[in-house]
């Protein structure tokens, strides 16, 4: 099972400077485990120690912010696409 | 009625328009909200009038008062025209990365342009502003992400408008800048119709625009609360682009870029409610015209060459 996950700028130090990185897991929390495996230190970058996703991150699933759809527990299957951006102001 | 005794008195009260063509079905209907036809353009000027007149009522206003704020555009068009109109001065902080047509507009209605690196996006131009404000206490920065007035104007005019026209309303999908619009129409239609669902559509920019130092310089707007929304869908500048121009040859509406990143969210919702075979009725805003985005090359071209253009653009 691959995903791929979009990676911003800002934590691209972890992934060698790699835009995107596949990793693989039946969530999203599953997920980032993996890819923290393979790319240590970026699981502390999105989580906190309590276990939730970071205040200024925000995660997407198919384009879908995944606060609203159970977080890291957000389920995910084969070719899901994950994006990684850090909040911004809009306005 | 539509004659009013001044520009400013004749915000709001905006069409909503069915899409016979872009609706996938009879029982599933999008409708759009015609926010472009307010005073100077734009959904921003419900924001910007009652922010202006709840700092009159509180007694921080007076004629010769200087407001400052941090804006993309829109906003401070709308505080431009206002400000003009009563005798304040008006200075915007605005990322270097948006379009000319917005910088024109604001300095042809007398503004004054202090711009901020398009690196660091609004984020940087809303840090800015802060520092503008503190260094200079006698002026008066609204503050349009923080500000109630802005949630209010739509809690007590949008939402209002929305439910009278369309009763049957199943969905709202709005734009998530400053949040206001999605809090105060949110908040109505869960006092006032339980079970609609609220759905923002986000632009996401191009890489320059998230470039951040670091994760705690991420911002979220003061307004901001989450139990307002049903769900938050982030739309690229393809997809954004894409629909911005099917809703001009489809429909005849020549909207903005940001207003094809809420249809695109919309038709997201349209399809899956005609595959799950409910009945649905969509309202959408149509946040202003393409006009002030002419020269960001959206409208020419390939779809390609548009979305290639606009990256490093703040869009919406």
């Amino acid at each position: 099972m691959a995903i791929e996950v979009r990676i911003p700028t800002i934590l691209r130090t972890h992934t060698g400077g790699n835009k995107t990185v596949s990793g693989s897991g039946a969530t999203l929390g599953a997920l980032v485990e993996d890819i923290d495996n393979q790319h240590p230190g970026i699981k502390g970058r999105l989580v906190t120690d309590e276990g939730k996703l970071h205040r200024f991150v925000n995660v997407y699933v198919n384009d879908e912010d995944v606060r609203f759809t159970g977080a890291l527990d957000t389920e995910l299957k084969d070719g899901d696409s994950v994006t990684i951006l850090p909040a911004v102001a809009g306005g | 009625m539509a004659r009013f005794a001044s520009l400013v008195d004749s915000l709001g009260g905006t069409p909503l328009v069915g899409l016979p063509s872009l609706s996938p079905t009879p029982d599933v209907r999008l409708w759009a909200k015609l926010e472009d036809h307010n005073p100077t353009g734009s959904i921003k000027d419900r924001a910007a009038i009652a922010m202006v007149e709840a700092a009159e009522k509180e007694g921080r206003l007076h004629p010769g008062s200087t407001i400052l704020e941090p804006t993309s555009g829109n906003t401070g068009i709308s505080l431009a025209m206002v400000a003009r109109q009563r005798g304040y001065r008006l200075i915007c902080v605005m990322p270097e990365n948006t379009s000319v047509e917005r910088r024109q507009l604001l300095e042809m209605y007398g503004a004054q342009i202090i711009s901020s690196p398009a690196a660091g996006g609004s984020n940087q131009a809303v840090a800015q502003a802060k520092e503008l404000a503190a260094q200079n206490p006698d002026w008066v920065m609204l503050y349009q992400y923080g500000n109630p007035a802005n949630a209010e104007a739509h809690y007590t005019g949008t939402g209002p408008e929305i439910v009278a026209d369309l009763p049957s309303i199943t969905h709202f999908v709005a734009g998530l800048g400053t949040t206001g619009t999605l809090m105060g129409v949110g908040r109505y239609l869960r006092e006032h119709k339980p079970g609609v669902q609220v759905i923002a559509a986000e632009p996401r920019y191009g890489e320059l625009v998230y470039g951040l130092r670091n994760i705690d310089e991420g911002f979220i707007p003061e307004l901001y609360d989450p139990e307002m929304l049903d769900g938050r869908f982030s739309v690229g500048p393809d997809d954004a682009v894409h629909r911005t121009r099917q809703l001009v040859e489809r429909e005849g509406i020549f909207a903005g870029i940001s207003t094809g990143a809420i249809l695109h969210a919309a038709l997201g919702i349209a399809d899956k409610e005609v595959a799950a075979g409910r009945k649905a009725d969509i309202c959408f805003i149509v946040c202003d015209g393409g006009w002030k985005y002419l020269s960001t090359g959206a409208y020419a071209g390939t779809l390609d060459e548009a979305t290639a253009a606009l990256e490093g653009q703040l869009w919406a």
